[in-house]
């Protein structure tokens, strides 16, 4: 089985959101006119619809993540279901149980949503095929694999600014080889027909074949930038560095490192995003991440609206 | 039976809203068919508070059911709802369960004073207790119709269309 048919169901509706690949550009359009309606929730004075009053969500955290399991908490809590956070890496696991029994413990509790992260490749795509019928799940994240949340609150954030995917030029910088989430924007830009689309960075830090994907690589990062609508850079995973990828942070910052002076080559009015944590003064400078082009904090407040449209999506069924 | 003229109708109620709502009263529409009407009455009575919009999808007690539509519209009240009289605008009144769904939707901005409702035209049905405090007319439909107002080029007109 396909993963885009574990995703969406025979009647044509989201049932588990597991990864951007695949996922047909009606049904990310449908996610961000959704998330469109929940942007105006967070502006109200109560920030709370009725929506998913009842359900009951685990955000099941294998590996972990402060700010992404914040910000599905809030977005649960926003559409009032009640949450259950859980992190597994210091309980369970360590205590022997297996990743599937974990879960049927938590079904057994009536959840309605898992939201997983995993260092594991298709640990969320293997808890979907498990869950009963009705139950739904999120990937926030798995091994190298995907971050489709992360992906698809990109794609709203780009699109605010931006309005049309179809003239774009859009360039991703930096540990593309580690990051989830550049695959998960990749498969997204492709989808929504950027026809420009660039990965920059060392060679060391660049999956084998990328151009698979439909993207040009660049080395060089003022050619790779000239021209861009939108610049996206990436954290440089030092948690995920085993062996001599790089000679040292400062080395990468002055090659790859976005500073005002390497922005110039980009349009005058392109944005910076940066799916955070920041290394500032490694992959960023501080006067581009605080700069008058960044929107890398509303980011953060689409994520929330992004992740609202998503489980009341997925918890209608 | 014939279906009587929105139009006609909006101008009955702007006549008795006109002798009885407060000074700072605030108009809300419902999307869409009230937006419509309370449009019409805002421009009729030149209310000085400028005129509220309400989408209540967020509230529908139907979202287990039939899941979230694809909704552009949103809902947008430009004053202060706190201590203010809010009177709620729909074409139709039928179940009740709009007007419900509305009401929590427009707590959500604040607390108003108080809140009365205006409906164009009831037909009947209800399963909440609802009760229009300013209302257009009665109207009588099959119980397998919906009663729909369209908007022709800025014209209202009413129709009876048999349910699928």
């Amino acid at each position: 089985m396909s993963r885009s048919s574990v995703q969406i169901g025979a009647d044509g509706r989201l049932k588990h959101l597991l990864t951007t690949e695949g996922l047909p550009a009606e049904m990310i359009r449908h996610i961000l006119d959704t998330a469109d309606q929940f942007v105006s929730v967070g502006e109200r004075e109560v920030k709370k619809v009725p929506l998913l009053r009842g359900k009951t969500i685990f955000n099941v955290f294998f590996e972990g993540s402060t700010r992404t399991r914040t910000t599905f908490e809030i977005a649960a809590k926003r559409l009032s279901a009640d949450v259950i956070n859980l992190n597994v890496g210091a309980s369970s696991t360590s205590k022997g149980e297996t990743l599937l029994d974990t879960v049927y413990n938590l079904q057994a509790m009536d959840a309605d949503m898992f939201i997983v992260r995993h260092s594991q490749s298709g640990a969320a795509h293997l808890i979907a095929r498990h869950v009963k019928p009705g139950v739904a799940v999120i990937n926030a994240g798995d091994g190298r694999h995907a971050h489709p949340t992360q992906g698809l609150l990109d794609m709203y954030t780009i699109r605010h600014y931006k309005k049309d995917f179809s003239a774009l030029t859009v360039a991703i910088v930096g540990d593309v080889l580690h990051s989830r989430v550049a695959r998960s924007q990749i498969h997204a830009l492709k989808t929504l027909g950027v026809p420009e689309l660039r990965v920059i960075g060392p060679k060391t830090l660049m999956p084998a074949a990328v151009e698979r994907l439909g993207v040009r690589v660049f080395h060089d990062m003022t050619e790779g930038i000239r021209g861009c609508d939108v610049v996206i850079m990436l954290r440089l995973q030092n948690e995920r560095m085993n062996g001599a990828l790089l000679p040292s942070a400062g080395e990468f910052f002055k090659c790859y490192g976005l500073t005002a002076e390497k922005l110039v080559h980009a349009k005058a009015d392109a944005i910076v995003m940066h799916p955070g944590p920041m290394n500032r003064g490694v992959e960023i400078d501080s006067p581009v991440a605080d700069g008058r082009q960044s929107v890398i904090l509303p980011q953060v407040t689409f994520g929330i609206a992004v992740r609202m449209a998503v489980m009341s999506m997925l918890g209608s069924q | 039976m014939s279906l009587p003229d929105p139009e006609a109708l909006v101008r009955t109620m702007a006549e008795a809203m006109r002798a009885t709502i407060a000074p700072d009263a605030a108009l809300v529409g419902i999307y869409t068919g009230g937006a419509w009407v309370a449009d019409r009455l805002h421009r009729a009575l030149a209310l000085p508070t400028p005129l509220g919009l309400l989408a209540v999808t967020l509230h529908r007690d139907d979202f287990g059911r039939i899941g979230l539509h694809r909704e552009s519209r949103r809902s947008q009240i430009p004053f202060p709802v706190d201590g203010r009289e809010v009177i709620l605008v729909d074409d139709v009144l039928h179940t009740g369960r709009t007007i419900r769904a509305a009401l929590n939707e427009l707590f959500d901005f604040g607390r108003p004073r108080a809140v009365r409702l205006a409906i164009l035209a009831d037909r009947g049905g209800r399963e909440l207790p609802m009760c229009p405090d300013y209302l257009g007319a009665k109207v009588e439909v099959g119980r397998d119709e919906d009663l729909v107002l369209s908007n022709d080029n800025g014209k209202l007109r009413f129709a009876a269309v048999k349910r699928p």
